[in-house]
């Protein structure tokens, strides 16, 4: 691996978790959007600071972008209040007015910008390596890790700082208020930052592509968690993994890092969609089936120990009477046997006692509907399914 | 603090002509109430009567265009730790991803300030919180696998923990099993025993002499505030209601 192939990767690596932070929030305080707003109406700020400053990293640059990325809030906020429109209305209206005066500025002036549209859609993190910090004569490395890096020990620091008050103002605004933190303050904080962390990414990824890296780790490690530090970690480590595969699908496939680095944040997604205990679709399916089996079970038991004639308690008659097809029929006899609920006596079912202590408690579950009695009673299926 | 407050204190809550509007559409207009230290009040209400926005307003949540709130003679602002509010259940996302433990150490965040992390003595307390409303064992319990009535009670546990003078509630009995209203009431009432002010917006008219001790009628104007047994009755609530209500005062 050469010192460039590095340098992009780590670019990669730090874009990514730079994101993923912010990327967070946005998504549990269902403002994942606004970062698409963000990263598109920050053009016009970047193409002044560059007429300006006529370097992409330099501070200013990015101050003044960031800055158009807070106020595309405040204007939607404010059209929103207006109560005429929605937010995905007014998100809708902001951004490609700004995103737009951002491209006229760049086509009247093409001739003598370093910019031009392919590169604010896409970035071209392959180049970055090549405009490097120098100070003195000797070489400090690439100018964007530079500047990334300086974004991402904020976001960190702040993120340290504050992460009590963010968790807070993002679960329950109005009790933030009421103890004297500020969400104005809080979310206005976390916008500023968003925006500084998409301008920084901007070089990098693009104005499309910066909202992969926002949305999609945060959205993937909240179908895994139930816990923000968790949440948070796992975003952090899905932005890592897409960075660095990424790059090394790009080469393989000779693309865009960028449009790369998306597609394995996609794909990531869609296996942990599908693959992820507890909330995936496969294990949903799955527990769905077993709850199925688990409440023939107990409808079995509640009419086993309803009737006590003979022929109510007859196998083939069950099957008949209860109206189940035969696999399921067999698959309830079997569980309920293999756990000795029932013992069959010339095809004649009884309950044995544990049976029938299991199916009284079932039964002041269903009636009395006691919490308590519930927890007991996913307690006794638990032991069940073993 | 079990002592009754004497004349020279200030009332827990104070509340001048307020006006609040949404638009043009007034929701309170002209509020003058007076809750005294010590009262376990019902605020009740049709929909629309602005009951919610009340307790916003006395919390600095919405600003009123006209008016003013004092907390035990100082506005609100400057009595932010005297002050505990339960929320409606409704008003946060229960998939955020934390567990009950958790929300209840949010009641301690008020007293930390900014920065500062809650360690093992606001855990002590939460724990003690979950205890005190029966939710102990499901302390380390996602919040969305919570019942109702159990993230109710969560919410509960968060206010006491914040271990304020005055308790702001928000519907707290919306939704929840008659277990859950009864073990409620009794904090309530334990609450009010140690010399707390509670203000819980309340719907269901039947159990108001029951469980309170005062009430204020409240219809985008104030209609009536006092003891219950002085004006609970027929004619503030047809007042409140608009139509002839026949419920009133049996206790």
């Amino acid at each position: 691996m050469s010192g460039t192939q590095i340098e992009i990767q780590l670019i990669a690596a730090l874009v990514a978790v730079a994101c993923a932070i912010p990327g967070t929030f946005l998504v549990l305080r269902k403002m994942a959007m606004i970062s698409d707003a963000i990263s598109h109406s920050i053009l016009p700020g970047i193409v002044l600071g560059f007429f300006l400053t006529q370097d992409l990293n330099s501070p200013l640059l990015i101050l003044l972008a960031a800055l158009t990325g807070v106020i595309t809030v405040i204007l939607v906020e404010a059209i929103q209040r207006t109560g005429l429109v929605k937010e995905d209305t007014a998100i809708g209206l902001v951004f490609p007015a700004l995103f737009s005066i951002g491209v006229i500025l760049i086509a009247r002036n093409a001739n003598d910008v370093h910019l031009d549209i392919d590169a604010v859609l896409l970035g071209e993190l392959a180049f970055a390596p090549f405009d490097r910090l120098l100070v003195g004569g000797s070489d400090w490395g690439p100018k964007s890790l530079w500047v990334i890096g300086t974004i991402l020990t904020v976001t960190l620091t702040l993120l340290l700082l504050f992460f009590k008050e963010l968790k807070l103002s993002t679960f329950d605004a109005g009790l933030a208020a009421t103890l004297g933190f500020s969400p104005l303050i809080l979310h206005y904080g976390l916008m500023t930052v968003s925006s500084v962390t998409v301008v920084g990414a901007f070089d990098a990824v693009g104005a499309v592509l910066v909202v992969a890296l926002i949305i999609a780790p945060a959205a993937t490690a909240y179908l895994l968690t139930d816990d923000l530090r968790k949440m948070l970690l796992l975003s952090c480590g899905f932005g890592v993994f897409a960075a660095i595969a990424g790059y090394w699908l790009a080469n393989l496939l000779d693309a865009s890092i960028a449009g790369s680095m998306s597609t394995v944040l996609g794909l990531l997604f869609f296996v942990v969609y599908l693959f992820a205990p507890g909330q995936g679709v496969l294990s949903s399916l799955f527990r769905e089936r077993r709850q199925r089996l688990e409440v023939s079970l107990l409808v079995f038991l509640l009419h086993l120990q309803n009737h006590q004639e003979k022929r109510e308690r007859h196998v083939n008659h069950l099957r008949e009477h209860i109206n189940w097809q035969e696999v399921r029929s067999r698959r309830v006899l079997d569980l309920a046997r293999k756990n000795n609920l029932i013992t069959i006596v010339d095809d004649v079912v009884d309950l044995t006692p544990k049976g029938q202590q299991f199916t009284d408690e079932a039964l002041s579950y269903i009636t009395t509907n006691k919490e308590t009695a519930i927890e007991e009673l996913k307690e006794r299926f638990f032991l069940f399914r073993g | 603090m079990n002592n009754p407050a004497p004349s020279t204190r200030p009332p827990a809550i104070q509340i001048d002509d307020l006006t609040v509007a949404y638009n043009y559409k007034p929701v309170l207009w002209d509020i003058d109430l007076t809750i005294p230290e010590g009262v376990l009040m019902a605020i009740v209400g049709p929909n629309g009567a602005g009951k919610s926005t009340l307790i916003k307003s006395i919390l600095g949540i919405i600003k009123p265009i006209a008016g003013s709130v004092q907390v035990f003679g100082k506005p609100y602002k400057k009595q932010v730790d005297k002050v505990a509010y339960v929320p409606q259940k409704g008003s946060v996302d229960w998939d955020f991803p934390t567990v009950a433990l958790d929300v209840v150490m949010m009641g301690t965040y008020g007293g930390l300030g900014w920065i500062k992390r809650p360690g093992q003595k606001e855990k002590k307390r939460a724990l003690e919180a979950l205890e005190k409303v029966g939710m102990l064992s499901f302390r380390d319990r996602q919040i969305s696998q919570l019942s109702g009535g159990q993230q109710q009670r969560i919410f509960l546990a968060r206010a006491l923990v914040q271990d304020a003078a005055i308790y702001l509630m928000d519907e707290p009995f919306q939704g929840v099993d008659a277990t859950t209203e009864r073990a409620i009431v009794n904090i309530l009432k334990e609450l009010r025993q140690s010399g707390k002010t509670l203000v819980v917006v309340h719907h269901d008219l039947q159990t108001v002499p029951e469980y309170f001790d005062w009430v204020t009628f409240l219809n985008v104007k104030s209609i009536a505030s006092g003891p219950i047994r002085d004006i609970f009755n027929d004619d503030n609530l047809t007042k409140t209601y608009g139509i002839n209500y026949k419920v009133a005062t049996k206790g």
